[in-house]
């Protein structure tokens, strides 16, 4: 006992991510002292930088100095320069890049407004394909999970006997866990207790029986705050110290733009389009190998099923990265937020956490993982709610508490979307009154989901010029496009990507708003979009059918 | 692990909360304690209080989240119509879409002209509304956009002391410089321009100071700024060409007489062009507080004034990673700025309602100074706005001795002892930072007022008893 204690402790097995001691002596400069707060930390900025430091740090020293700048406006009178300026504002936050609501959405939501004030556009409405955003595309809410959400916003309704008992009884068991019975009042910062026992159950029937802690669990508000939690947990270091963190390319910009904003590393691994965007070992290896060079490599972003592209990894392929990540000491953060959503026959879903365990001791005991999951995709599509958690496993104790010290300074997730999360987890149960409803609505939808999946492969590889990869999981399809020498030049001339360039002329011209594969990254030479399958069956036909037809007509014109 | 995490400091929900909920659960497991329930008043937490919802703002929520009841004649019409129009305004019809990153379109042109109503006329414009997720989440973000520069050229950021300490941790987390400003105790709390000169003074030694954040009325301190101190910290703000935020998440919770709420953008604008065609501020407002404490949802806003342009573009990129503010929150907020108005079937049971908690309010920021003040070894401020009262404690020598014995700062000792022995929750001042000799305690004035009253005479014979065991 004394002695695999002692083989726990050495050195070679400590967390990665761990509390440095010399930091506990350095830690708590809070309360009544003066002014200077600590401020050890310099940001170096990544060496992928592009941006230009130089001018901003000279502008910045003039205020320093207390000398305002001065310049001359149109009318000739010296005006001050505003306090917070383009040259004066937070780099990292320049670096930050996030293509699904980019440059094509806002143009998209300008192209709306102009179609109801009137105007003539060659086509009636505005489609936007670019997120996964499923009740906008017309997907019906679960009715048990809005008549429980409904129950819990205005409990009066309780005594409403159009209501059924199991709703009343899910409404009620959650109002009782709220501070004075009400959703109103702010939650332990991890989230509501019994929430997270709920969730923990949840993992355990998925995962076949394999052990969840609710201390485990934290609820987040999406899954988008809970990976840049984690991330911010990690990164650390300056320099050749500084943190590297791998992800995939094409990946979800998420992860570039938390990155970015954090000053870490990024590192890309690139998933193969020929294998159907599958992960492969060695590409990982070469990723790292590179990135030794000048960072600290420490976590490795997963996402399965894939965004944008939409594989499901093989129980095998799962495996293999948990050695890889347990061999060169890599901390693993699974983005499973599509765990649902699987179409293609003979793909399943496996969560890292069930495998890890199936692995033994020797993994389970040691790799670091975190794994998250939403209310916003799967059958649900609840997006607006923010509901989320993530569970982390091995972590060190003391990070631990810093991590639930860290979300505490936000109070708590939003309660209603901790009480959606909570009937993801909890739904109802056969004998139940809400139980057929519940599967019939549940089942619809995913049959939907994956019959246009299937349409969407089926049609976009009936075009010359493009080429689709099975849509096996997740919600989205990404096709890989050939575009013209002649239109990859013409977009170069106006200083836009081609794939930004194809896919702002097929806004303008068609209104179907896609987002170009270079917000996700891809291998250089190609293109792609990202397109959701989202739309209703017929709204969808309509739109692929679009988007044919405006390829050829692109592939023409500049032929 | 990233070192700035590791000096985040959140008191409000620290080590003392965290002992309460496990007081709470022995006292569930059946282990015997002198007291038989735990009274969280660390957090200003209005529903877990026992405050009740607004009527109309949850049957217009439960609408939203199930349209189905736009059939029940159950509801009032008002509120009806208020659901079709959120409704109407969210992809598909449901709040469970995403929405624009930057908040709801037409929340976002209610929100604006709520702000004109209450400035008196003066102009908001839509677009230089954000909503966010409770107003900690906008707090953070403007932050984050300040900061930057590198050793003694990195931001500074004034706050005062004592001060919500969602301001050092944030500014802990982005690594920047925290200038303490102190409040005057004995004046009410109140903000003297000359100690915000001897303090930026002070810090133009050692880093960039940029950014000034006031908040009014105060939280943990309960003062509400006078009209004129307002000028003289926008004046100070421009001279020394600092970036305002001010945080008015409390603007309904006035009490004491002769005390109004004026928002920093209107004194602003009545200042002339001089000032609010310059002066680049933020303002911060919250579903929490006020009459709705409304926590849970997490709704909020900020208004933007001032602002280069392409910041703002920088800033509408960056909300955007994050997606949206929870939907629910949104809706909230929306009815928040635009409430049933006169002619309106809800009108009459949500202004009773809303009196209704305000005076309640009002009528217990009074009962706890008045009470405090009776004990010897404590002195309080009136409470004047906001919801909490932060009252001076004398600790004996031996007392502070035997914190330091134990390695705790004398006030965590005091609050820590209150718990165990009488199982109310308070939060220590050096939370929020105090002058060095004193201490405080922060304690929210939300309880019942019964309940508060026994909380009040708990603590006082908590204090005789632990200055008696000290002396």
């Amino acid at each position: 006992m004394s002695a695999t204690r002692m083989q726990f402790l050495s050195p070679r097995n400590a967390r990665l991510l761990s509390r440095g001691r010399d930091a506990l002596l350095a830690g708590g400069g809070g309360g009544g002292g003066g002014a200077g707060g600590p401020r050890v930390r310099s940001l170096t900025s990544p060496p992928l930088s592009s941006s230009s430091p130089g001018r901003a740090l000279s502008s910045l020293s003039a205020t320093r100095r207390g000398l305002p700048q001065e310049k001359m406006s149109e009318n000739g009178m010296v005006s001050r320069a505003k306090v917070l300026t383009i040259d004066t504002m937070n780099p990292t936050v320049k670096k930050v890049e996030y293509a699904v609501r980019g440059p094509i959405v806002q143009r998209a939501v300008e192209l709306e407004r102009e179609l109801s004030e009137g105007m003539k556009k060659p086509f009636a409405e505005v489609i936007k394909a670019n997120i996964g955003d499923a009740h906008a595309m017309g997907q019906q809410p679960i009715t048990f999970f809005r008549q429980v959400l409904a129950l819990c916003s205005y409990p009066e309704l309780l005594n409403d006997s159009t209501f059924p008992e199991d709703a009343k009884s899910r409404a009620h068991r959650i109002l009782q866990s709220c501070g004075g019975n009400s959703m109103g009042s702010y939650s332990a910062s991890q989230g509501i207790d019994s929430v997270r026992q709920d969730v923990a159950r949840y993992i355990e029937r998925r995962d076949g029986g394999v052990p969840c802690d609710p201390d485990d669990i934290y609820l987040t508000t999406g899954a988008s705050d809970g990976i840049v939690t984690m991330l911010k947990l990690l990164v650390c270091g300056e320099g050749a110290a500084r943190t590297g963190v791998m992800i995939s390319i094409p990946q979800y910009p998420l992860y570039s733009a938390a990155l970015a904003e954090l000053g870490a590393v990024q590192i890309n691994y690139y998933l193969n389009e020929e294998t159907c965007w599958s992960l492969d070992i060695s590409e990982l290896q070469r990723a790292l190998d590179e990135a030794r060079q000048y960072c600290n490599p420490r976590a490795l972003c997963i996402i399965n099923p894939g965004n944008p592209t939409g594989q499901v990894q093989s129980r095998e392929c799962i495996e293999d990265v948990i050695r890889f990540a347990a061999k060169e000491r890599l901390f693993l953060m699974a983005d499973e937020v599509y765990q649902d959503n699987v179409y293609a026959e003979g793909c399943q879903f496996h969560s890292f956490k069930k495998v890890l365990f199936e692995m033994g001791p020797e993994y389970s005991n040691t790799v670091e993982l975190a794994s998250f999951h939403s209310t916003s995709k799967c059958y649900m599509g609840e997006c607006g709610f923010r509901g989320g958690y993530m569970e982390i496993i091995n972590m060190d104790d003391e990070v631990k508490a810093q991590l639930t010290k860290l979300v505490s300074v936000r109070l708590c997730p939003p309660v209603p979307g901790q009480a959606l999360m909570d009937l993801v987890v909890n739904p109802p149960q056969p004998g139940e009154p809400s139980y057929d409803s519940f599967i019939k609505e549940r089942t619809a939808t995913l049959s939907a989901l994956a019959q246009k999946a299937k349409l969407t492969e089926q049609v976009l590889n009936t075009v010359q010029g493009i080429s689709c990869n099975p849509v096996q999981g997740a919600m989205y399809s990404f096709p890989r496009i050939t575009i013209p020498e002649k239109a990859i030049k013409e977009a170069t001339d106006k200083g836009q990507q081609p794939d930004m360039f194809y896919c702002m002329k097929m806004l303008e011209e068609t209104g179907i708003c896609l987002v170009p594969g270079s917000g996700f990254g891809q291998k250089d030479g190609t293109y792609h979009f990202r397109m959701t399958i989202l739309p209703p069956n017929d709204k969808l036909q309509i739109l692929l059918n679009k988007v044919k037809e405006f390829h050829q007509r692109f592939a023409q014109q500049y032929s | 692990m990233n070192p700035n995490v590791k000096r985040v400091e959140y008191a409000v929900r620290g080590p003392i909360v965290q002992r309460a909920v496990q007081i709470e659960k022995e006292l569930k497991e059946g282990v015997k304690k002198p007291f038989t329930e735990v009274i969280k008043a660390n957090i200003g937490d209005a529903h877990a209080m026992g405050q009740k919802p607004i009527t109309f703002l949850r049957q217009v929520l439960a609408l939203c989240s199930y349209p189905e009841l736009l059939e029940d004649n159950k509801f009032p019409e008002d509120a009806k119509k208020r659901a079709q129009r959120i409704l109407d305004s969210c992809g598909g019809h449901s709040i469970g879409a995403y929405s624009a990153s930057q908040g709801i379109e037409c929340i976002r042109q209610d929100v604006a002209r709520y702000i004109e109503r209450r400035d008196s006329g003066i102009p908001s414009s839509p677009d230089n509304i954000y909503l966010s997720t409770g107003a900690s989440d906008a707090i953070v973000t403007m932050l984050k956009l300040l900061v930057c520069g590198e050793g003694r050229s990195r931001t500074g950021v004034m706050i005062s002391i004592p001060q919500y300490p969602l301001y050092s941790a944030a500014l802990a987390d982005l690594g920047a410089v925290q200038i303490s400003y102190y409040l005057d105790e004995d004046k009410c709390w109140s903000l003297d321009v000359a100690e915000l000169r001897r303090a930026l003074n002070a810090a133009r030694q050692h880093c960039n100071p940029r950014v000034l954040c006031i908040i009014n009325p105060g939280n943990p301190t309960g003062q509400v700024q006078s009209r004129q101190c307002i000028e003289d910290v926008i004046r100070f703000a421009k001279e020394e060409h600092l970036f305002l935020m001010a945080d008015e998440v409390y603007q309904d919770n006035v009490y004491a007489e002769g005390c109004k709420f004026h928002s920093f953008k209107k004194v602003l604008f009545e200042m002339g062009p001089e000032y609010s065609s310059t002066v680049e501020m933020a303002s911060f407002h919250s579903t929490s507080k006020c009459y709705m404490g409304e926590c849970g949802f997490r709704g909020g806003y900020m208004e933007v004034i001032n602002m280069d342009p392409e910041v703002k573009a920088q800033l509408t990129k960056l909300v955007s990673v994050r997606l949206c503010p929870p939907v629910p929150g949104q809706a909230l907020l929306d009815l928040v700025v635009n409430p049933p108005q006169p002619d309106e079937p809800s009108y009459t049971t949500f202004i009773k309602e809303r009196t209704a908690v305000l005076a309640a309010l009002a009528e217990k920021a009074r009962l706890t100074e008045e009470i405090f003040n009776t004990v010897p070894g404590i002195t309080c401020n009136p409470v004047q706005g906001a919801m909490y009262t932060f009252p001076r404690i004398t600790l004996p020598q031996k007392a502070i001795d035997k914190a330091k014995e134990e390695g705790q700062v004398p006030d965590m000792y005091y609050c820590m002892r209150l718990l165990e022995e009488e199982g109310i929750c308070l939060v220590p001042g050096s939370g929020f930072g105090q002058r060095e000799g004193t201490f405080h305690f922060r304690m929210t004035i939300l309880p019942p007022i019964e309940k508060l009253k026994v909380v009040l005479q708990k603590i006082r014979e908590f204090h005789l008893r632990f200055t008696q065991e000290f002396s």
